[in-house]
């Protein structure tokens, strides 16, 4: 489904520093794949890289066999989604930033549609509300819901849940266990939480200083 | 009454230059615990605004003599100084001197063109180089106040940005509300000199031309064609160099590089 091979970023001149190398995975549909690793250790670069947000200088992304330097940015983009830390609503009403990715290749969807999604995420009726009236949690349910519209091959998790307080955490954390679980998501997954990867992932993938430090199944990278 | 004392213009001139620029320092002098390194700055820029000015005046003198198409050099020449002007206030922005240039051009240039063709500035010296000198300046710091805040909306939305490519849409689409924004940000300026026009200033050249004996009338009218040849200049620059911005903000890759 996702593979990549000693992909890696250096910083053009006059930084000239590398944030990322040689990291290598492979991930089949519907597996879940945790990125843990310390503050700084290229978690985040690694998922820009995937998508492309990020150009990286070194290695290849593959999405179902295919280069994704041949995909159109925008096409892989919708087919890798992303959540990111904060939600970055868009200003205006719920319902306008969930059919922001459809309406970019001109896919409307019906206000019966948006409010069946919605309930999914647990925000039922809320699909004229102004984004600006949103708690944490549930505008990081609306940008779930927002990535998930799409209806990508691949979900990326940029820490989803740690700029959120501990209630809304365990809320948002359970919705994307569940979502996962039913939709049979394949998703890269960033995250602090060791319990988090024990629960959810089936591969490990921990990184220190832009390198990867281990790599394997769950079982056997935490239990090391 | 330093009339009395100075017959010939040049002399009366110099001398007016002198009390204005005494009063100024006097002002900063009195003031100069607010900010004591304007007051250094002050004759510094008193003298090198007269040295400037003095000099243009004496080209513009030594121009009214030779061919009238020499005005359009002296055009071309402002712009590409313009150009350079913005290109350090946008110093963020990568080929932004390109980019300033094209859209200085384009605006000013249009504009001008079509007020010669209908006659609304003649093609001579002593009009063509003062009010085209008024209009590519005005254009430039429309320019440069709408760079600087296209940058700062860019910078403060990086995740709005990339949330934007990140499902699927265009970079033009991804920056389109910011672009708005600054658009309609740096025209506020020449809007409001059009609305305030007469209740809150009557600006330099109306002054002059009723100083210099036109009828006040026809001044008045002069200069609202004057404030809104700047605003069309400015505005279908800033139109320009808001479809420009995107090829110097993302990458090919649609990939945000300004952050």
């Amino acid at each position: 489904m996702l593979a990549c091979s000693q992909l890696g970023r250096v910083l053009p001149p006059p930084a000239s520093r590398f944030l990322l190398a040689d990291v290598s995975l492979e991930l089949a549909r519907g597996e879940v794949i945790a990125v843990v690793g310390p503050s700084g250790s290229g978690k985040s670069t690694l998922l820009r890289l995937l998508n492309r947000l990020d150009e990286p200088t070194n290695g290849t992304v593959l999405l179902n066999g295919t280069d994704v330097r041949t995909l159109p940015p925008r096409e892989l983009r919708r087919r890798v989604g992303i959540v990111m830390q904060r939600a970055y609503l868009f200003p205006g009403t719920v319902a306008e930033n969930v059919i922001f990715g459809p309406r970019q290749h001109g896919r409307m969807i019906p206000s019966t549609e948006i409010d069946d999604l919605l309930t999914h995420v647990g925000l039922s009726g809320f699909a004229t509300r102004d984004v600006l009236t949103l708690s944490g949690g549930e505008a990081q349910r609306v940008a779930i819901m927002r990535a998930l519209v799409n209806n990508p091959e691949v979900l990326l998790l940029d820490e989803p849940t740690s700029a959120l307080d501990d209630a809304a955490r365990l809320g948002v954390q359970s919705l994307l266990e569940s979502l996962i679980r039913e939709r049979h998501l394949t998703c890269v997954w960033v995250t602090h939480s060791i319990e988090q990867a024990r629960v959810m992932a089936d591969k490990v993938l921990a990184l220190e200083s832009g390198r990867v430090s281990a790599y394997g199944s769950a079982a056997e990278v935490l239990r090391a | 009454m330093l009339n009395h004392f100075f017959h010939s213009q040049i002399a009366l001139g110099i001398a007016e230059c002198v009390v204005t620029a005494l009063l100024a320092l006097a002002v900063m002098l009195l003031a100069r615990r607010r900010a004591p390194g304007l007051l250094k700055e002050l004759p510094v820029a008193e003298l090198r605004g007269v040295v400037q000015i003095v000099l243009v005046g004496a080209v513009l003198a030594f121009m009214l003599r030779g061919p009238q198409w020499t005005s359009l050099l002296v055009l071309a020449g402002m712009m590409l100084a313009a150009a350079n002007i913005v290109r350090k206030r946008a110093k963020h922005i990568p080929r932004a001197y390109m980019q300033a240039l094209i859209s200085i051009c384009t605006g000013a240039g249009i504009v001008l063109a079509i007020m010669i063709f209908f006659g609304v500035i003649p093609l001579t010296v002593a009009m063509l180089v003062p009010v085209g000198s008024m209009v590519i300046a005005n254009t430039m710091n429309t320019q440069s106040l709408f760079l600087d805040r296209l940058r700062g909306e860019v910078t403060s939305h990086v995740g709005e940005i990339e949330s934007a490519l990140a499902l699927g849409a265009s970079a033009d689409a991804a920056l389109l509300p910011y672009l708005n924004t600054a658009f309609r940000a740096c025209l506020i300026p020449s809007i409001d000199n059009i609305r305030s026009l007469g209740i809150v200033w009557i600006p330099g050249i109306m002054a002059g031309m009723v100083l210099s004996g036109a009828s006040p009338l026809f001044a008045a009218l002069y200069q609202f064609v004057v404030l809104t040849m700047i605003f069309s200049s400015s505005a279908l620059a800033c139109f320009v160099s808001s479809h420009l911005a995107t090829s110097r903000i993302f990458t090919a890759q649609e990939q945000l590089v300004l952050r």
